[in-house]
């Protein structure tokens, strides 16, 4: 009965169909077809990427939980581990932007709280079209209200994250969506199904039609019908996430379960037989029992259904009393809806027939990895091209070009969007170079900030991939903190096609080739192929997750200047680079290669420095030249200032002017302090084998910048201020 | 001297106006589940803020009918001091305890940012330790903090001293473009005829601690305290 057409229905591929008939040694009905059609989807099973996956560092002296759990897990001192990890939600965002995003914040938070940790951070990192064209426009507009609408109705402060713009994301934005939270190290849960004859519970919302196939669809490429593919995305409901959450960490606190996994995607099947897989027990369940709020509901659409806001847990029968009271103290159901079992295998029973049974393990751990074929692209836009255009005959003009670009622009807009106050633990609030939370009672802090530079990405996918970790590590050590774990989003194009796959193992490459340099985990993380709509792939994009800490909490500085009088230090050296730049790409719409280049040695030198001048509280500000360069970097320290202080800059290099304002060579941070501390700092700089080089001064109320003596930059502050804060509000005031 | 914060299902700021009251300012604090029986003999019932009952419909307008909210109502009825913070403002309205309404921000957007607030009325228990004319820096973050009152009521407002603060610009002017969500008369928080009951939409527990930039809206606890206390000892 199962054709060809249910298989790309389904898409499996005949030879999984085949193995599926030999795994479970008779041909499955439709139910259990759908089961192993999301468990082996891309999305679930990491079929094309996971033999290279297994390439990055994993261990360290910290890790509590590396990859394969809901979240990798940190010992951050004490009795507390930070937990986090990061998710895309691309292909929902696309198709219904305000639920596709919502949804993809209320999964994140589960995948934190399922694990026993109260979540205490949101970032984003969002990719959309240029906002020329309305549809993107409506895209952003859409996204940014269903973030707000989730994290702020629950209380996760949204406190960080990079907004890009690019032509490559205009059918395909991508929004990736990152959590941390706090747990007692004690009090720790994972997904496990153990005790055999312990009941199984059902808690949270009622299971509807919403969402079938979600994860399938995640795991195809787009073409001209997504608007039918719009039932697929599931609606979201914060305030039940608020009761379920606060329900959930009440009965882990009061060590009343023994295992948890929360429904996201594969809803019921992937909770179900990942809890037993992993214990290497069985469970059975009964579909009758399931509460479901729409009548008439089939097997295959109960166990395929990614309603939201649902969890299963595993309990102990003495505590069985116990959690169904916590519950309907929050106004939840914990419905009783099976046991576990010591059979291994994944047994529903619907209206008194047994609907489904395989074993977990054929479910959950022999999908099929692919080794897909891969291959450099031809046209790879490796080298310079020797006809840049002249530099630029007025810079200050070209800056202001520059700061109304909206990736460059002042992200308010968004910013204020969110709540990222609440929980009152935000010490450095968004704008930062990364984002700083206080602990309660404790003194030291935490610092988590995303990055990723898709441009360097499609010019050179490997060096995309070691500038994605060296640029996090960078934003981390100019608030003062060190890495401690890292977390990754992979957002690419179709890995059927050979092209996209080397992008994919290149950055993996590069990505772990910095982060052995830094000596940081990769704790989880999470792949998202297929962001192909109509045959075009988005540029390659990896998305950096880093969790790091400080010392002392109160030692954090922000990137704007803060004293007028004070010295500008350039930490690291000026570079002759405009590959990959911002600069190029919005002024002359160009995309030459290569990307800057990183000597990871010399980074993990500056960044050594830098965090050691905080903590002896040397430095009042710290800032890294990224998208924009240097010019764009000083501009930003003077509008980021209370006081929109300006400063006077002399630059001796001898690198034409446009590369020197505006290129994004690696390993630079500008940092300012008083002149009194400067031959300490300079000590400092000597010794950790770096140069640093008084650059000029912060002072009055403009950006003038000198080189070799001679003007080429003087703009007042508010001006700059009202461009780069107005350019994206304007975008948006366009009829 | 006895704080309670109310915990509706839904509310996010509890935990933080819990640990301003009890770790920062050093106060026995306690809290109010929704479905409690007693006011457990606080002398301040503090609603905070969040999204009660998940505010699907008006903001506010499920919680007020809890059931600790008739115990609140006859609280506030004798005297008690009842302070509304973003959510809880927006509640107290709903329970007609203050006059007025509040509608979507005027740009449509939810806000969530630093504003100026200068203290109109020192003479209530809420702001009796700020001198007149006090610009306090605090953040808000709402939705639905713009503030919409009959003419009339507006009036009796204005007459009577029951503007607590509005949005001002950092030199103290309300303007327009400091008046960020649109409210009438840039009205931030009122207070009720008797001067027992305070709503206010920015959060002056945010506003508590010097690592979180601010410590302007200690004021509002202090004057609860320093009140509180010079009332117990005349009685």
């Amino acid at each position: 009965m199962i054709d060809r057409r249910i298989l790309a229905d389904h898409n499996l591929t005949v030879e999984e169909y085949d193995l599926i008939v030999k795994l479970i040694g008779r041909e499955p009905n439709l139910t259990e077809l759908g089961i192993f059609s999301l468990m082996w989807s891309e999305h679930c099973s990491y079929k094309s990427s996971r033999i290279y996956l297994r390439n990055f560092p994993t261990e360290g002296e910290f890790v509590i939980q590396g990859p394969g759990e809901n979240a990798g897990i940190i010992d951050i001192g004490g009795d507390l581990a930070a937990v986090f990890k990061i998710e895309s939600h691309n292909h929902p965002s696309y198709i219904e932007p305000f639920q596709g995003a919502a949804t993809g914040v209320g999964g994140i938070l589960r995948d934190i709280f399922t694990m026993g940790a109260r979540p205490i951070a949101l970032l984003d990192s969002l990719r959309f079209g240029p906002l020329e064209d309305p549809k993107n426009r409506s895209i952003m507009e859409g996204v940014v209200a269903g973030i707000s609408s989730y994290g702020n109705s629950i209380g996760v402060p949204t406190i960080g994250g990079e907004v890009y713009f690019h032509d490559s994301y205009s059918r395909n934005p991508l929004v990736n969506v990152f959590c941390l939270g706090l747990a007692e190290k004690k009090k720790i849960f994972y997904a496990r199904a153990e005790g055999i004859g312990s009941p199984v519970l059902y808690v949270g919302s009622k299971t509807g039609r919403d969402g079938i196939h979600g994860a399938t669809m995640a795991s195809a490429e787009f073409g001209s019908e997504t608007e039918k593919k719009r039932p697929n995305v599931q609606v979201g409901d914060p305030f039940k996430e608020k009761l379920l959450l606060e329900a959930c960490l009440e009965v882990m606190d009061r060590g009343l379960i023994t295992g948890i996994q929360d429904m996201g995607a594969a809803g019921l099947t992937c909770s179900t037989s990942e809890m037993a897989a992993k214990s290497g027990t069985g469970m059975t369940i009964d579909l009758d029992l399931v509460p479901q709020r729409e009548e008439g509901m089939s097997p295959y659409e109960i166990m395929l259904s990614e309603s939201q806001e649902r969890m299963l847990i595993v309990c102990r029968k003495e505590n069985l009393e116990d959690v169904r009271q916590v519950f309907a103290k929050w106004d939840l159901d914990a419905v009783p809806i099976g046991e576990v079992t010591a059979s291994g295998r994944l047994e529903v029973r619907f209206k008194g027939e047994r609907v489904v049974d395989i074993p977990v393990d054929a479910i959950v751990n022999l999908c099929p990895a692919y080794r897909r074929p891969s291959k450099k692209p031809p046209a790879m836009r490796k080298r310079c091209k020797p006809d840049l255009p002249p530099s630029p005959s007025d810079s200050g003009d070209t800056l202001l070009a520059l700061l109304a670009s909206p990736t460059i622009a002042d992200k308010t807009w968004v910013f204020r969007q969110y709540d990222h106050m609440v929980q009152t633990n935000t010490a450095l609030l968004p704008g930062a170079d990364a984002a700083v939370l206080r602990i309660k009672g404790k003194k030291i802090g935490l610092a988590v900030t995303l990055d990723g530079n898709s441009l360097y990405a499609s010019l050179d996918p490997r060096s995309g991939g070691k500038i994605a970790v060296a640029e996090a590590c960078r934003n981390l050590a100019c608030v003062g903190a060190r890495p401690v774990g890292l977390t990754n989003c992979l957002n690419f194009g179709n890995p059927e096609k050979p092209e996209v796959m080397w992008q994919f193992k290149e950055v993996i490459k590069g990505m772990t080739e910095a982060c052995r340099a830094f000596s940081v985990p990769v704790t989880g993380g999470n792949v998202s192929f297929y962001n192909d709509t109509e045959g075009l792939s988005i540029y390659p994009t990896p998305v950096v997750g880093l969790v790091g800490i400080l010392e002392d909490v109160g030692s954090a500085i922000p990137s704007g200047w803060k004293k007028n009088g004070d010295l500008v230090v350039l930490l690291g050296k000026n570079s002759a680079e405009l590959g990959g730049s911002e600069y190029l790409r919005s002024v002359y719409n160009l995309e030459p290669g290569p990307p800057p280049n990183l000597d990871l040695e010399l980074e993990q030198r500056v960044h050594r420095t830098c965090r050691e001048a905080i903590a002896r509280g040397l430095i009042h500000s710290a800032h890294d030249p990224s998208e924009g360069g240097l010019a764009v970097c000083l501009a930003e320290s003077s509008m980021l200032s209370p006081s929109l202080l300006g400063c006077e800059i002399d630059l001796e290099d001898e690198i034409r002017t446009d590369a020197l304002l505006f290129g994004e060579g690696q390993s630079r941070i500008i940092v300012s302090l008083e002149e009194n501390k400067l031959p300490v700092l300079l000590r400092l700089a000597r010794r950790n084998g770096i140069k640093a080089k008084t650059i000029g001064r912060v002072a009055g109320r403009s950006l003038i910048i000198r080189k070799r003596g001679r003007e080429i930059v003087r703009l007042p502050v508010k001006r700059m201020s009202e461009v780069w804060r107005g350019a994206i509000p304007r975008a948006f005031s366009i009829p | 001297m006895r704080f309670g914060v109310v915990v509706f299902p839904g509310s996010n700021c509890d935990q933080d106006t819990f640990f301003v009251l009890r770790d920062v300012l050093a106060q026995e604090t306690t809290y109010l589940w929704h479905k409690d029986k007693d006011l457990k003999d606080v002398d301040c019932v503090i609603l905070p803020g969040g999204f009660s009952y998940g505010d699907y419909l008006r903001s506010g307008a499920i919680a007020k009918f809890s059931p600790l909210m008739p115990l609140v109502r006859e609280f506030a009825r004798k005297g008690g001091l009842v302070l509304g913070i973003c959510n809880g403002f927006q509640v107290l309205l709903e329970m007609g305890l203050l006059p007025g309404a509040m509608i979507r921000n005027k740009n449509l957007k939810f806000l969530c940012q630093y504003v100026h607030l200068r203290v109109e009325n020192t003479a209530t228990p809420f702001t009796c330790r700020a001198k007149k004319d006090r610009i306090l820096r605090i953040p808000i973050a709402h939705f639905d903090g713009n503030y919409y009152a009959s003419p009339r009521d507006l009036r009796g407002l204005e007459k009577r001293g029951q503007i607590a603060f509005r949005y001002v610009d950092e030199c103290g002017r309300a303007t327009e473009e400091a008046n960020v969500n649109g409210s009438l008369h840039n009205i931030a928080g009122i207070i009720n005829r008797n001067g027992n009951v305070l709503g206010m939409m920015p959060h002056p527990e945010r506003a508590s601690e010097a690592i979180l930039g601010s410590e302007d809206g200690r004021v509002i606890f202090e004057s609860v305290i320093s009140y509180l206390s010079r009332s117990r000892g005349k009685g």
